[in-house]
């Protein structure tokens, strides 16, 4: 081993190359190696497939709110009622606890106003999880608490939230998100 | 022996092995030997003709759909990146939000999904009901269950057709020799009702020669021939013109039918096999170098003592 | 370790690991393990194996993940791999290759142990835990086979755990343990699962051991004349055999890609791309090719033995070709280790390799006619080898000058007109 050490030093960088340049290709290989072994944990095909979802909005009568699975989350669409809408729009933002819209169809420094978190005031569209710990609201089905600003009312941590789906009391830090989703035709609407 | 020498030998064994391999298990009844096709998807370099996969996808549907599923794909396949019917752009009309390079927003699979009917449910009653597919739905097979596939098919399955390609020895040569293969039976073999017969068929045809042709002991007269092949439930499924293809310029003939249905049915069997060869071209490519790169330093390193 | 240790812990962080748990002191022994200069290409399946282990691991974990343990999903979650997952067709033909690459590589690491009489003294508990790893190996191939549950799948369990049917008074009570049933269902697809997770885990445990055993001995060499002088014979592991392996390795690795990317489907049956059935037997059912020799030899046995009917003998007969493999050490009488310097063993060996090549090929034809006398023939031959050729020729042969070392072995061959100046000058 002496004896091999002594020409290593002798003959420094021009036949080291060789072995930087092996060293280096083999941990190339093995980062490339690892995209697919990590990869593999992402939504597979099957999974994206169901990344939206269209739902037909024409049955839901005013008042009635609906909830639909999408991406393995609930969805609440509620159809809202004039008197609701008025509540909700003349809500000041100083009464809000999370003053930004939260909702993915618009830039993330929106403001929280009722008319930045629908696309259409009779609709409102919000992601059913609770932004608290993630359980799932009361309020869409008939005879639910809808807590105390006639909204959703989150049972695990006692959060309240109104109309358009923003927190008014409680843990919860944030509005209930409002997934991206656009009107197809006037009753249908594609979530994702 | 050398160091070298018995590396050299080791690595023509294995390529021995990797050709032998590919090239062995020939057709295991006494079948004819299966046509050979020269098809697009062979070989390293080999892709799917994607004109052909949309003529074999209609194909499946208008002949072989009525009787043959394609258990394990779904609709959205279809527009999956080197599916039959993937777009890289949205055609015009429409709507601008749309990516139609994403299975399941392509408009044409949404159209193909549309037209089939899959059962869904429980809904809120308790009832499963029926709705039009959408992309993420499984193609619909003819049957809801092997048992009903053969009571409709006088007790024969009509086997499921999305690995037929993987499932059978040297698949697309020996579908599209049993789509094209069909014959009359010689004089020699009684056929029942529900039989045909077809030379590539693997079976034994000797158990359906006459009567006059079989000795006391019930073998075969000395110099009778038995037939290559067997018989199958399926009568020939296609005959010429049964489908109507939209380009004019390709024949509505058996053959081209059968290339067709092979070149779509081989996709659904080994659907990623494009990207699959071209990351093997490049992980080829590497190892490749890796080795040189290594020999190189090999070298270099054992330069330094006597071995 | 047996070399004495070199390293000194360079820094105070060192010095203090050190002291607590010597982990850069085993590194760094492993790394400057002295090494015989004169392993031949043979000597780096070793190295080859213990990459397949780990991609068999890693690629099995990952798989793990997204199959389904049950008779109604098995199928379809592999298929479900193979169409949906991110990459999952390659993972899963990596892993159906991988098995049949850690076969090719196991055999040719055994043959080479053989011929090099690797399983001699001192290194018996080498060779013993290297036939336990392949024993481990063997189980978890035919475990891992079952899982796709296709028809090659479910005939295969079936027909295995029939072998145990061949032991009388005990083996049905045994075949109904192992299947968790009268036939194999769902619980059998369950419990093979289960420990096809396992024994991988079981086989580097052994592996550990087996490198731990010729890391005591030191490494056999192509020679078999043991090493003498560490300076003149030896080469330090690091950079020397890495680097030898790499390339090995590499070029390993550029035939398993050749299968997996162009080829996958290459060396499986196309029945199991049918969902299993167990109504329906496929009409001709073989093993993997790797298993080929031993199915050969199983189906050999087409007589009864006194007592002895066909069938428990050909279960027998399979068992004992590897149980043989255990007292190999003892069976060699030859006091010469490597068979380079054994003319008359060399030609013995050569005709094993041919009867086991043989064999397999055997395995894969119907046992009917002229294929079931060679395969008797080549059984036979399998057996006389070890149990009457290797014993006798240790006591008869005559075998050839062996070199006084390793240094002088290679002088030799490398600049024989000049060796004997060479060696007079030192």
């Amino acid at each position: 081993m002496g004896a091999s050490n002594t020409t290593h030093e002798a003959e420094p960088t021009r036949r080291d190359f060789i072995h930087i340049l092996a060293t280096t290709t083999a941990v190339v290989g093995a980062a490339g190696v690892a995209v697919p072994l990590i990869h593999q944990m992402n939504p597979d095909a099957s999974v994206l497939a169901l990344s939206t979802k269209e739902v037909d909005l024409s049955a839901l009568e005013v008042g009635q709110a609906i909830k639909v699975m999408w991406q393995g989350k609930p969805v609440f669409i509620r159809r809202r009622t004039g008197e609701e809408i008025k509540e909700s729009e003349e809500t000041p933002l100083s009464a809000l606890k999370d003053p930004k819209a939260r909702n993915a169809n618009l830039a993330a420094n929106a403001d929280a106003e009722d008319d930045h978190r629908v696309l259409k005031p009779e609709y409102i569209v919000v992601v059913g999880v609770c932004t608290h710990l993630g359980c799932v609201p009361l309020g869409t089905s008939q005879g639910e608490v809808r807590g105390d600003f006639g909204g959703w009312f989150c049972p695990c941590h006692g959060s309240h939230y109104d109309n358009s789906g923003r927190i008014r009391k409680g843990p919860a830090p944030e509005n209930l998100a409002v997934p991206k989703y656009q009107f197809v035709t006037d009753t249908m609407i594609r979530i994702g | 022996m050398t160091v070298k020498a018995s590396f050299r030998m080791l690595a023509s064994a294995g390529a021995a092995l990797f050709c032998a391999l590919g090239a062995a298990e020939a057709a295991g009844g006494k079948t004819l030997e299966y046509k050979h096709n020269h098809w697009h998807f062979k070989g390293p370099f080999g892709t799917y003709d994607k004109e052909a996969m949309q003529r074999g996808f209609q194909v499946y549907r208008t002949v072989c759909a009525s009787c043959h599923s394609v258990d394990q794909l779904a609709f959205r396949n279809l527009g999956e990146k080197g599916g039959p019917f993937h777009l890289d752009e949205c055609p015009a009309g429409v709507p601008e939000s749309t990516d139609c390079s994403k299975p399941s927003e392509n408009p044409v699979v949404k159209a193909i999904a549309a037209e089939y009917e899959v059962t869904d449910g429980p809904d809120d009653t308790g009832d499963m009901f029926k709705r039009p597919g959408l992309p993420s739905d499984k193609i619909p097979g003819p049957y809801a269950n092997e048992q009903q596939a053969r009571a409709a098919n006088g007790g024969a399955f009509p086997p499921n057709l999305a690995l037929i390609m993987k499932a059978r020895h040297h698949g697309p040569d020996y579908v599209y020799s049993l789509l094209t293969g069909y014959e009359t039976p010689p004089d020699t073999v009684a056929l029942g009702p529900t039989q045909h017969y077809n030379p590539y068929f693997a079976g034994d045809m000797s158990q359906l020669l006459k009567p006059e042709y079989l000795n006391e002991e019930g073998h075969p007269v000395e110099g009778v021939e038995i037939p290559p092949g067997g018989v199958l439930a399926m009568k020939a499924p296609l005959s010429d013109g049964i489908v109507d293809y939209a380009d004019e310029s390709v024949p509505e003939t058996v053959d081209q039918y059968a290339k067709d249905v092979v070149e779509f049915l081989t996709w659904a069997s080994e659907p990623k096999m494009e990207a699959r060869k071209s990351l093997g071209v490049v992980s080829m490519g590497y190892l490749l170098v890796l080795t040189l790169i290594l020999f190189f330093s090999y070298r270099t390193i054992w330069s330094r003592v006597d071995h | 370790m047996s070399h004495p240790s070199t390293y000194r812990p360079g820094t105070a962080f060192e010095r203090w690991i050190d002291r607590r748990l010597p982990i850069i002191r085993f590194a760094d022994d492993f790394m400057n393990f002295p090494t015989p200069k004169n392993l031949n290409y043979w000597w780096t399946f070793g190295a080859i194996l213990v990459i397949c282990l780990v991609i068999q691991i890693i690629t099995g974990v990952v798989l793990a993940m997204h199959y389904t343990p049950h008779e109604d999903y098995a199928f379809a979650s592999v298929e479900h791999i193979m169409r949906d997952v991110n990459y999952g067709d390659i993972i899963r033909y990596t892993h159906a290759n991988g098995a049949a690459m850690f076969f090719l590589a196991v055999y040719i690491h055994m043959f080479r142990g053989l011929y090099y009489g690797s399983y001699k003294e001192p290194r018996e508990m080498n060779w013993i835990l290297g036939v336990i790893i392949f024993l481990l190996m063997m189980a978890t191939a035919f475990m891992g086979y079952v899982l796709p549950w296709g028809q090659m799948s479910f005939w295969a369990a079936t027909v295995i755990t029939n072998f145990f049917t061949a032991f009388p008074i005990i083996g049905e009570p045994i075949k109904t343990l192992l299947l968790g049933g009268p036939a194999v269902d769902n619980a059998t697809l369950n419990r093979f699962y289960s420990l096809h997770y396992l024994l991988p885990f079981a086989i580097a445990g052994v592996v550990v051991l087996h490198i731990w055993a010729f890391h005591t001995s030191g490494n056999n060499n192509p020679t078999g004349v043991e090493v003498k002088d560490v300076k003149k014979d030896t080469v330090p592991f690091h950079p020397y055999y890495t680097v030898k392996d790499g390339f090995a390795i590499a070029v390993f690795m550029l035939l398993f890609a050749a299968f997996v990317f162009f080829n996958p489907n290459g060396m499986g049956h196309p029945d199991n791309y049918i969902p299993a059935n167990p109504q329906v037997t496929p009409a001709h059912i073989v093993p993997e090719w790797y298993f080929l020799p031993f199915y050969a030899i199983l189906r050999a046995i087409t007589f009864n033995i006194g007592p002895i009917t066909s069938k428990l003998g050909g279960v027998i007969a399979m068992f004992g070709s590897i149980a043989v493999l255990f007292l190999l050490p003892w069976l060699d009488t030859s006091r010469v280790r490597s068979m380079r310097y054994r003319p008359v063993a060399r030609l013995w060996f050569v005709l094993f390799v041919i009867a086991c090549v043989w064999l397999g090929y055997l395995g894969g034809k119907p046992a009917e006619g002229i294929y079931v006398v060679q395969a008797q023939i080549a059984t036979a031959y399998y057996f006389a080898f070890f149990l009457i050729i290797l014993p006798l020729l240790g006591l008869f042969e005559k075998p050839t000058a062996q070199p006084k070392s390793i240094a002088d072995s290679v002088l030799k061959r490398d600049k024989a007109p000049v060796a004997a100046v060479a060696q007079a000058a030192e």
